[in-house]
C-alpha cells in the first residue's frame, strides 16, 4: 500500500540540484556579529559563558525591541553554540519577541495582566479596548495579556515597556504610550544603604563572617524558630541549611525572586521597601552554609525592583561590611515554571527553564552540578529579624495552634488588599476582617484561594479553616506561597478554575505528557457548558500522580475543588 | 559492586545499585510501558508512561531514572501505577492522526510505532471526548531528500533531539516553545532540508512513532529479511543492518559495532541506493574495434555502446588475460602492472596482490594508500615499526587533550568525529591544527591553529621545541623508550615560536600555550588526516607528530598515541594484505630474503625480489619510452578510478589511454573503465561476503545481502577467473567464492597480527588486532612497552622547512587545497549515483572566504573558472569563512570540475604521496556578477 506521504526522491532532487552557495544552514552575516558584539562584547579568551544567554539576549531584545533571527544565529556563532541551543532558550520564554528578518519590532509592548484578581477587576475588557484603541494603526504599539505581573493589589496592573501601571486604565495606558514613559519607576521610598547601617543593618552579616557569631549557633535559632521556606513548598529552612553546609564543596547558593504564582506579590512589596535586608540575609546564610557564590534569579517583570537591587548590589560592592561571596543578579524572561527550584536553576544556567527529575535534590546536586542552597525571597528577609530578636519571638505568634508570622498577599473582593503580616494559622474570615477591612463594597463571601493558582478553591463555608502548612491538605488544598484571592458572590468558581487552567496551560513547560497535554486538555474540557468529570477526573489523576514537578502535579487542584464544592456551576451531580 | 535488595511487584529483588527500576524489570521480563527512554540515550524521564508506585512516595515515579534503594517496595503494576500509564498513552494517542508513518509491520491500525505497541499492550482506547480535541495537524515537512518529518505524529519525547545532540552532537535538533506549543524544530524551525542538519539519521533510527522516518521506507514495516554487515564507505568500520524488501536495500539501521554502537552518517544510512544504479554494468563489456581510447571520451556524455560491446563472461576473461600474457612473455613482468582497491575486501586484496606477484611476476601491485597515507605509514614505520594506529578512536575518551591535524572528521569520518565531540562535551579539550577551521573547529574546539597552509613543520617543530626547551619532556620515557633524542632536541632549538610564528601564521603564545597543555596533558592523543600526508613533506609532517607523541610520552597507553584516520573502508586491509609494491603481506619487505624466501615456499613459485613501482610511477611509466625495459604496457585494475583520483588528470589520463591493454575491474563504467580494453562487471559489497579492517585494526564481517545485478560477478570469483587463465592454479572452495578458504591462507601469511583471528570468530563479530591466539581478545592499545622496531624503541626524526613544490606567484596566485565533503565518496562513483547524496551536493563548488570574496569581486553561488599550470575547471562559488585567505578548497568527486586536473602530481620522496593539498591556481569569474 502506498505512503501518503511517500515523495518521488526524483521529485526532491530536482528541487535541490541547485548546488548551495554557502555551509548548510544559516550562517551569521558579518553585520549582525558586529551588531552583537556591540551589545554583549568581543568573546574572552576562553569564550563567552554559556550561563549568560538569557543575560545576552536580554541585552538584544531590550535593544532591538525583539530578537531577529539574524541576531539568534550571530549570537550562537559569538557563543559558540548552535542556532538551534540559542532558539530553544529563547522561544521558551515569553518575554523574547522572535521577530523574522523582514518583520518590524514593536515600539511599545503593553502587557495587561489577565491573572484571576486582575481579571476579577476587569482586566478583560481593559485588553479588548486597548487592543482596539492603540494596535493596528500604524503607531507600532503592541498590546498582549500576560499571566500575573504582581501586582494583584493594584489590579487591573499593567505595564507600559518597563512602566508599571497601578489600577491600569485605558486613559492612563494611553497617555503613557503617548508620553513613551516606558523605563521603569522610580522607588524613593525604599531603604538606602545609609539609613539600614545607620539601624544597625550588616552588624549581625559582620558577626557572623567574623565568626563572632557562630554558624551552629545561628542554624539552631533557624530550627528553633520553625521558618519553613516561605515560596511554596515550606521545607524548613535550618534543617536546609545543615543538609548543604554538610555537603562537600564548593557550595552555591540560588535565591529565588521568581515570584510568580497568581496573587502573590510579597517578595516584590518587601524588596521594594527593605532591599538591604534582604540583602544581609544572603550574606548570613551564604556564610553559615559557606557558598562561594550567589545567584539571584528575579523576575523579569519587576523592573524597578531590578533597579533598585542592582543600585543596592552596587552600593553593598562598593561598601562591602565583611568579604563578599561573588553576587549574580539574574533577569528571568517571562516563564512561570522557573519558580520552581530546580527550573530556576536551569534558567540561571542559561538553559530552558524545565524542572529536573528528582532525586538528585538540588542540595546536593544543583547549580552548575554544586550542591546548592536555594531561598526563597521572604525567607531571607525574615533572617535578620528572627536572629535580632531570637526563635522565641518568632514562634511567640499564630493563631488555632499554629506558630510563626506569615505575609499573606491578599488580593480580589476585600476592601484593603495587600500584603498582611499576620498570625500563621488565622483564618480566611478573621484574615479579611480583621487586616482587609472587610470584603469589597458590594460582596460577600463566596469562594477562596488560599495559596495562588496552584492552592485550590474552597467555599465560604470552608472560611474557618486555619491557614498554615499542613492545615489545608484534609480540603485537597494547601496555602503556597499565601497568596490569597477572595471571590464574592457574583464571581464562579468554575470561572476562577478556567482561568487558573489555561493559566496553567500557558505556563507548562512542556516538558513531561502529564502537564503538557493534561493542562491542555483540561483547560478546553473545562470550557464546555457540563464538564466532563470522568474525564476530568482521569486527567486530574494522571497530573496529580505523574507530573514531574509541582507545576503539574498541583494543576488539577482546581478541577478537584470545583467537582467536590461547586458542582452546581458545572452541570455535576 | 553493591547490590541492594528491594521489593518488586511482592517479589524481592537483589539488583545493582545504581541500576534502573525499568532495567531490572526489564530483565526480570516485566514489561513496563515507555516512549522517551531508548537504550544508548541517556534516560530523560519525560513521557511518564514508565511511571511505578513506589510505597510512601507521594507521587509515581519514573522508572527508566529510578533506581532502586534498600527496602524499597515498588509496584509495576498496581492500578494507581497502571492508571496512569494507560493515561499517558491515551493522552499521547489523542493527538496523533488516524494515519500513522511507522506501521508495526504491515498493519494500518495500529499506525505509530512504539506508541502503537504499546496501547496495544495495554488495551487502551482513545475515548471520543479526548480524541474530539486532538491538536491541529501539522504539514509535514518533506524538505529533505533522505527524511520525512511528520510532526503530527510527534510526542515530544525528545529522543531525536538526544540523539542528534548526545550521539552525534550535531546540534541540529532542539525542542522550541513550551506547553502544548513544545516542538521539535531544526535550527531556527527551519525546513529540515534548509536547515544545518547533515543527514545522519540518528534522529530517524530514535522515534518511537514515525515523525521522523526514512522516506524509503515509510509506513509498512516489514522486511523480506535484514541482513548485518560493515558499512561501504569509510575507514570508521560502522556495523549495519540492511534491510531487505524485494530484492532491494530499502534502508539502513546502524548496528552496535565497537567503532560506532549503532551510530551511522548520512552516506552509510541514506547512500546504499547506488547499488540499485541503472548505471551499473551488469554485462562485460569489451571495446569495439577501432574505438581510439580518446581522454576527451570523459568530457562529454558519451553512449557507452559507441565505444564498448557487450560480451559473455567466457569471451570477455579470454580478451581480458590473453594480452596480458602475451605482453608478459614479449616484455616481462615489468610490463604489467595491477591497481586493487581498498574498497574490496582483505580477501579480494590478498588474491589480487597474489595474482600480480604469482602471476604477472613482479611487485607492480598498489592501491589508492599511495594517495592518502602512503607517507604517513612511510614514516611510521621508520619510526615505530608500524604503518597503522596506536589507539582507537574511541580512545579519545580518555584523552584530556587531542590534536585534530590535518583532518575534517565531521566530514571525512563522520561517527568518529562524533567520539571526539562526545569526549569534547564532557571536558576534553580539542586542539584542531588545520589552514581550514573546518566543522569541528567552530563550536567543539579548545583552540583552533589555523596555520598557513604547507607550514605544518614550522607548527610542530615549534612546539617540539617549546616542549624542549621548557623541560616539558618525559625523560623516562625517552632514556627508556626512544633513539636519536639528543639529535632532535638539538635539531628544534632553532624553531622558537617567535621564529616560526612568521611562518606558519599561528601566534606564539599559542602556540607555547598549545604545545605545554599537549606536554603536561594526563593522557594526549594525536589523529590526522590527508591535511598531513599529501604534500612533498607528508612524511616529515609524522616525522614530527612522532616526534612530539615521543618526547612527552604522549603514548602507549588509553587515550594516547598516533592515529592516522585511514579513508577507504578498507585501506589498512588492503596494506595489511599486501597490496603495496614494496611488502608482502603484513608489511614484509620483499627486499628481506627471509620473507621473500618464506613466501615463494608458501605460493611454491618464484617471486620478484624488487619493489615494484607505486601508482603514480606506475602512471609515469606507461608514458615511458619504448626503450624503457620497465615501461608499463599492460594493466589490471579492479575498483580503483585514476582517472579521477590521482594528480595531474590529464597526465594520469593520458598514461591510461597510452596503455597496450587495460582491464578494468569495476560496478560502473568509471572514468578509467572508459578507457579499458575490457570491462568486467563486479560486485558492490553488499552483493558479496568478505572481511574489513577499519582504521582501528578491527576486522569486521561484511555479508551479502542482495545478488548482484544481470551478470555481474563477485569480485574474489573474478579474480580467481583471472588467474585461471594467467597460469595459476587456485583452488578455493567453499560458498562465496571460498572466501573463508582465502582468509584462512592470508591468516598464515599474517600470523603475527591475524594469527587468532579464525573465519568463525569475524562470523561471531568484531576483533581488533594483533590477536595472536585463539584466546587473545585482541589489542586495541599498542606499544605498551616496547615498538615493533630491530631495537624496540621509538627512532626519531628530524625534519626541516620544506616548501611545497609549487608556490603561488603573479599568475596563479591562490593556493588550491583538495579534499573530501561528507556527502561524497572519493570521485564519487558511488556517491553520486546515491539519489539523497546526489540530491544533497548534486555539483561541484569550490568554497572560499567572504574576504577573498570581496577582495576579488567575487560572490557566493557564482561560476568561476579555476586554472593552474596542468588545467582548468568550471565551477560553482560557495563561501566558506573556515577557507584561509588566499586559498580554495575544492572536493574532487566531480568529473565534471574535477579537482586533479589541477593539481600537481610532485611526490613525496618517501612516501610516494602526490602533493594533493598545496598547489597554485587562479580564480577567475566566468560571468560578470
Amino acid at each position: 500500500m502506498a505512503n501518503a506521504t511517500h515523495i518521488g526522491l526524483d521529485q526532491v532532487r530536482q528541487q535541490l540540484r541547485q548546488p548551495r552557495s554557502q555551509l548548510k544552514g544559516r550562517q551569521a552575516t558579518g553585520e549582525a556579529r558586529a551588531e552583537v558584539r556591540a551589545l554583549i562584547g568581543e568573546p574572552p579568551t576562553n569564550g563567552h559563558r554559556r550561563d549568560l544567554l538569557i543575560e545576552h539576549l536580554h541585552a538584544l531584545n531590550d535593544h532591538f525591541h525583539g530578537l531577529f533571527e539574524r541576531h539568534i544565529v550571530a549570537l550562537a556563532t559569538e557563543m559558540r553554540l548552535s542556532v538551534v541551543e540559542v532558539f530553544e532558550v529563547a522561544s521558551f520564554y515569553h518575554h523574547f519577541e522572535i521577530l523574522k528578518d523582514d518583520q518590524a519590532a514593536p515600539r511599545i509592548t503593553v502587557r495587561v495582566c489577565d491573572s484571576l484578581s486582575c481579571s476579577l477587576a476587569g482586566s478583560d475588557s481593559l485588553l479588548r479596548q486597548l487592543q482596539n484603541d492603540l494596535q493596528n494603526n500604524g503607531s507600532g504599539v503592541k498590546v498582549v495579556p500576560v499571566p500575573c505581573l504582581g501586582r494583584c493589589e493594584q489590579a487591573p496592573a499593567a505595564q507600559v515597556g518597563q512602566w508599571a501601571v497601578a489600577h491600569a486604565t485605558v486613559e492612563g495606558v494611553t497617555q503613557r504610550v503617548a508620553q513613551n514613559q516606558t523605563a521603569p519607576n522610580a522607588l524613593p521610598d525604599a531603604i538606602g544603604m545609609d539609613a539600614y547601617l545607620q539601624a544597625g543593618g550588616y552588624q549581625l552579616a559582620k558577626q557572623v563572617a567574623s565568626g563572632e557569631r557562630e554558624a551552629e549557633s545561628v542554624i539552631q535559632i533557624l530550627e528553633s524558630s520553625g521558618l519553613r521556606g516561605l515560596g511554596g513548598a515550606g521545607f524548613p529552612a535550618g534543617r536546609k541549611w545543615r543538609i548543604v553546609r554538610s555537603q562537600r564543596g564548593p557550595r552555591l547558593m540560588a535565591v529565588n525572586i521568581d515570584e510568580g504564582e497568581p496573587g502573590t506579590f510579597k517578595d516584590r512589596t518587601c524588596l521594594e521597601a527593605d532591599p538591604h535586608r534582604f540583602l544581609e540575609g544572603v550574606l548570613i546564610a551564604a556564610s553559615v552554609v559557606g557558598c562561594e557564590a550567589v545567584y539571584i534569579y528575579l523576575r523579569d517583570e519587576y523592573h524597578e525592583a531590578r533597579v533598585l537591587l542592582t543600585q543596592a548590589l552596587a552600593q553593598l560592592q562598593a561598601n562591602a561590611p565583611c568579604a563578599l561571596p561573588r553576587i549574580e543578579l539574574r533577569r528571568g524572561a517571562g516563564a512561570y515554571i522557573c519558580g520552581e527550584e530546580s527550573a530556576m536553576i536551569e534558567s540561571i544556567e542559561g538553559k530552558r527553564g524545565e524542572p529536573r527529575l528528582r532525586p538528585p535534590y538540588i542540595a546536593e546536586v544543583g547549580l552548575f552540578g554544586r550542591p546548592t542552597l536555594e531561598h526563597n525571597f521572604e525567607t531571607l528577609y525574615w533572617i535578620r529579624e528572627l536572629l535580632e530578636q531570637g526563635a522565641d519571638s518568632f514562634a511567640s505568634h499564630g493563631r488555632h495552634g499554629r506558630q510563626g508570622l506569615r505575609r499573606f498577599s491578599v488580593s480580589g473582593r476585600v476592601k484593603q488588599p495587600g500584603v498582611k503580616l499576620a498570625p500563621a494559622g488565622i483564618t480566611l474570615r478573621e484574615l479579611v476582617d480583621e487586616y482587609c477591612g472587610g470584603m469589597a463594597e458590594g460582596h460577600t463571601l463566596y469562594a477562596y484561594l488560599p495559596g495562588g493558582a496552584s492552592g485550590g478553591i474552597l467555599p465560604e463555608r470552608l472560611a474557618d479553616v486555619p491557614l498554615d502548612f499542613d492545615t489545608l491538605q484534609p480540603h485537597g488544598c494547601f496555602i503556597g506561597s499565601a497568596a490569597v484571592m477572595v471571590l464574592g458572590q457574583r464571581d464562579s468558581a468554575r470561572e476562577a478554575a478556567l482561568n487558573v487552567m489555561r493559566f496553567f496551560a500557558h505556563e507548562s513547560c512542556g516538558q513531561c505528557t502529564p502537564c503538557r497535554v493534561g493542562t491542555d486538555k483540561a483547560a478546553q474540557l473545562m470550557s464546555a457548558e457540563v464538564w466532563d468529570a470522568d474525564t476530568l477526573q482521569d486527567l486530574a489523576q494522571v497530573m496529580g500522580d505523574a507530573s514531574i514537578c509541582g507545576l503539574g502535579q498541583a494543576a488539577p487542584n482546581p478541577i478537584r475543588c470545583v467537582l467536590q464544592y461547586f458542582p452546581h456551576e458545572v452541570g455535576a451531580a | 559492586m553493591s547490590t541492594v535488595q528491594f521489593t518488586l511487584n511482592g517479589q524481592s529483588v537483589e539488583a545493582p545499585a545504581g541500576k534502573s527500576i525499568f532495567n531490572i524489570a526489564k530483565e526480570l521480563g516485566i514489561a513496563i510501558p515507555h516512549l522517551c527512554h531508548k537504550e544508548g540515550l541517556a534516560p530523560d524521564g519525560n513521557c511518564r508512561a514508565c511511571v511505578v508506585e513506589v510505597a510512601g512516595e507521594r507521587t509515581l515515579a519514573p522508572s527508566c531514572c529510578r533506581s532502586a534503594t534498600p527496602g524499597m517496595q515498588v509496584q509495576t503494576n498496581s492500578e494507581r501505577a497502571v492508571k496512569s500509564q494507560k493515561m499517558v498513552l491515551e493522552m499521547l494517542l489523542a493527538d496523533l492522526p488516524e494515519q500513522g508513518h511507522k506501521w508495526l509491520d504491515d498493519r494500518a491500525e495500529a499506525p505509530h510505532g512504539e506508541l502503537s505497541q504499546w496501547a496495544e499492550h495495554h488495551g487502551v482506547q482513545l475515548r471520543p471526548a479526548l480524541a474530539d480535541l486532538r491538536r491541529e495537524t501539522v504539514p509535514a515537512d518533506l524538505s529533505h531528500p533522505a527524511m520525512a518529518v511528520n510532526l503530527g505524529a510527534c510526542i515530544q519525547c525528545n529522543r531525536c533531539e538526544r540523539a542528534c545532540r548526545d550521539l552525534q552532537v550535531n546540534d541540529v535538533i532542539g525542542l522550541a516553545f513550551r506547553g502544548a506549543h513544545t516542538q521539535v524544530v531544526f535550527d531556527l524551525a527551519d525546513p529540515m532540508g534548509g536547515s544545518s542538519c547533515v543527514g545522519c539519521g540518528e534522529c530517524v533510527q530514535a522515534c518511537p512513532t514515525g515523525a521522523l522516518m526514512p522516506k524509503s521506507h515509510m509506513g509498512p514495516q516489514k522486511v523480506d529479511r535484514e541482513v548485518d554487515s560493515v558499512c561501504p564507505f569509510c575507514g570508521v568500520g560502522c556495523l549495519v543492518t540492511y534491510q531487505v524488501k524485494d530484492e532491494k536495500i530499502i534502508s539502513v539501521k546502524g548496528r552496535e559495532g565497537p567503532a560506532n554502537e549503532g551510530r551511522l552518517c548520512v552516506k552509510g544510512r541514506f547512500g546504499m541506493d547506488y547499488i540499485h544504479s541503472p548505471d551499473r554494468i551488469t554485462k562485460p563489456l569489451i571495446r569495439k574495434t577501432g574505438v581510439a581510447k580518446d581522454v576527451a571520451l570523459l568530457e562529454g556524455h558519451t553512449d557507452w555502446r559507441e565505444v564498448f560491446r557487450e560480451a559473455t563472461w567466457e569471451e570477455a576473461l579470454e580478451r581480458a588475460t590473453q594480452p596480458l600474457n602475451t605482453l608478459r612473455q614479449q616484455h616481462g613482468p615489468k610490463s604489467l602492472a595491477g591497481f586493487g582497491s581498498a574498497k574490496g575486501s582483505n580477501e579480494e586484496a590478498y588474491l589480487f596482490q597474489k595474482l600480480v606477484r604469482t602471476g604477472f611476476g613482479s611487485n607492480n601491485v598498489d592501491h589508492c594508500t599511495r594517495l592518502c597515507h602512503a607517507s604517513s605509514v612511510a614514516a611510521l614505520l621508520e619510526g615505530v615499526g608500524s604503518g597503522a594506529v596506536s589507539n582507537p578512536v574511541r580512545d579519545v575518551e580518555h584523552s584530556d587533550l587531542i590534536i585534530v591535524i590535518g583532518s575534517n572528521p565531521t566530514a571525512n569520518h563522520p561517527v568518529a568525529a562524533t567520539w571526539m565531540k562526545n569526549a569534547a562535551q564532557r571536558g576534553t579539550r580539542i586542539v584542531l591544527a588545520d589552514p581550514r577551521i573546518t566543522d569541528i573547529g567552530q563550536r567543539h574546539t579548545w583552540r583552533n591553529l589555523q596555520f598557513k597552509a604547507d607550514t605544518d613543520v614550522a607548527l610542530l617543530n615549534a612546539m617540539l621545541h617549546v616542549i624542549v626547551t621548557e623541560n616539558l619532556c618525559d625523560e623516562t620515557f625517552l632514556r627508556e623508550r626512544a633513539d636519536n633524542v639528543a639529535e632532535l632536541k638539538a635539531h628544534v632549538q632553532d624553531f622558537t615560536p617567535e621564529v616560526m610564528s612568521e611562518v606558519c601564521g599561528v601566534p606564539a603564545d599559542t602556540i607555547r600555550e598549545v604545545a605545554r597543555a599537549y606536554a603536561t596533558a594526563q593522557a594526549a592523543m594525536i589523529l590526522w588526516g590527508m591535511g598531513v600526508s599529501q604534500h612533498v613533506h607528508g612524511t616529515d609532517n609524522v616525522r614530527c607528530l612522532i616526534a612530539l607523541a615521543s618526547i612527552t610520552g604522549q603514548i602507549g597507553r588509553p587515550g594516547t598515541g598516533l592515529h592516522p584516520l585511514r579513508g577507504q573502508n578498507n585501506v589498512q586491509g588492503a596494506s595489511d594484505a599486501g597490496l603495496i609494491p614494496m611488502m608482502y603481506p603484513n608489511y614484509q619487505r620483499v627486499t628481506d630474503k627471509s620473507a621473500h624466501d618464506w613466501f615463494e615456499k608458501f605460493w611454491d613459485t618464484k617471486l620478484d625480489d624488487q619493489p615494484g613501482y607505486t601508482v603514480v610511477e606506475i602512471m609515469h611509466k606507461a608514458l615511458a619510452p619504448d626503450s624503457d625495459p620497465h615501461k608499463v604496457r599492460g594493466m589490471y585494475i579492479m575498483g580503483e578510478n585514476p582517472a579521477m583520483s590521482d594528480p595531474d588528470l590529464n597526465h594520469a589520463r593520458h598514461a591510461l589511454a597510452s596503455l597496450q591493454h587495460l582491464v578494468v575491474q569495476d560496478i560502473f563504467l568509471t572514468e578509467t573503465a572508459w578507457l579499458a580494453d575490457v570491462v568486467l562487471p563486479a560486485s558492490a559489497w553488499p552483493e558479496k561476503t568478505g572481511t574489513v579492517s577499519n582504521t582501528d585494526r578491527t576486522v569486521q564481517m561484511g555479508r551479502q545481502a542482495v545478488q548482484p545485478p544481470g551478470d555481474a560477478k563477485p569480485d574474489l570469483w573474478i579474480i580467481q577467473q583471472m588467474a585461471q587463465r594467467m597460469g595459476l592454479n587456485w583452488a578455493y572452495a567453499g560458498e562465496h567464492e571460498g572466501v573463508a578458504e582465502v582468509y584462512e591462507e592470508m591468516r598464515q601469511a599474517m600470523a603475527p597480527a591475524i594469527g587468532g583471528i579464525d573465519w568463525a570468530r569475524l562470523n561471531a563479530g568484531s576483533v581488533t588486532y594483533p590477536c595472536v591466539s585463539a584466546d587473545d581478545p585482541g589489542q586495541p592499545i599498542v606499544f605498551h612497552d616496547h615498538f615493533p622496531t630491530a631495537d624496540g624503541r621509538v627512532r626519531l626524526m628530524t625534519a626541516s622547512l620544506i616548501p611545497a613544490n609549487e608556490q603561488p606567484d603573479a599568475e596563479y596566485p591562490m593556493v588550491l587545497i583538495t579534499g573530501r565533503q561528507l556527502e561524497h565518496w572519493h570521485t564519487g562513483s558511488m556517491t553520486r549515483r546515491a539519489t539523497v547524496l546526489d540530491a544533497l551536493e548534486p555539483a561541484a563548488t569550490a568554497s572560499m572566504c567572504s574576504a577573498d570574496l570581496a577582495r576579488l569581486g567575487l560572490q557566493a553561488g557564482q561560476q568561476v573558472r579555476i586554472a593552474s599550470r596542468r588545467g582548468e575547471v568550471q565551477l560553482q562559488l560557495r563561501c566558506d569563512d573556515g577557507t584561509p585567505q588566499g586559498a580554495v578548497f575544492m572536493p574532487f568527486a566531480y568529473v565534471e570540475a574535477a579537482a586533479n586536473e589541477l593539481t600537481n602530481a610532485a611526490l613525496d620522496p618517501f612516501g610516494k604521496i602526490p602533493e594533493f593539498k598545496y598547489c597554485a591556481v587562479r580564480v577567475s569569474a566566468l560571468q560578470p556578477s
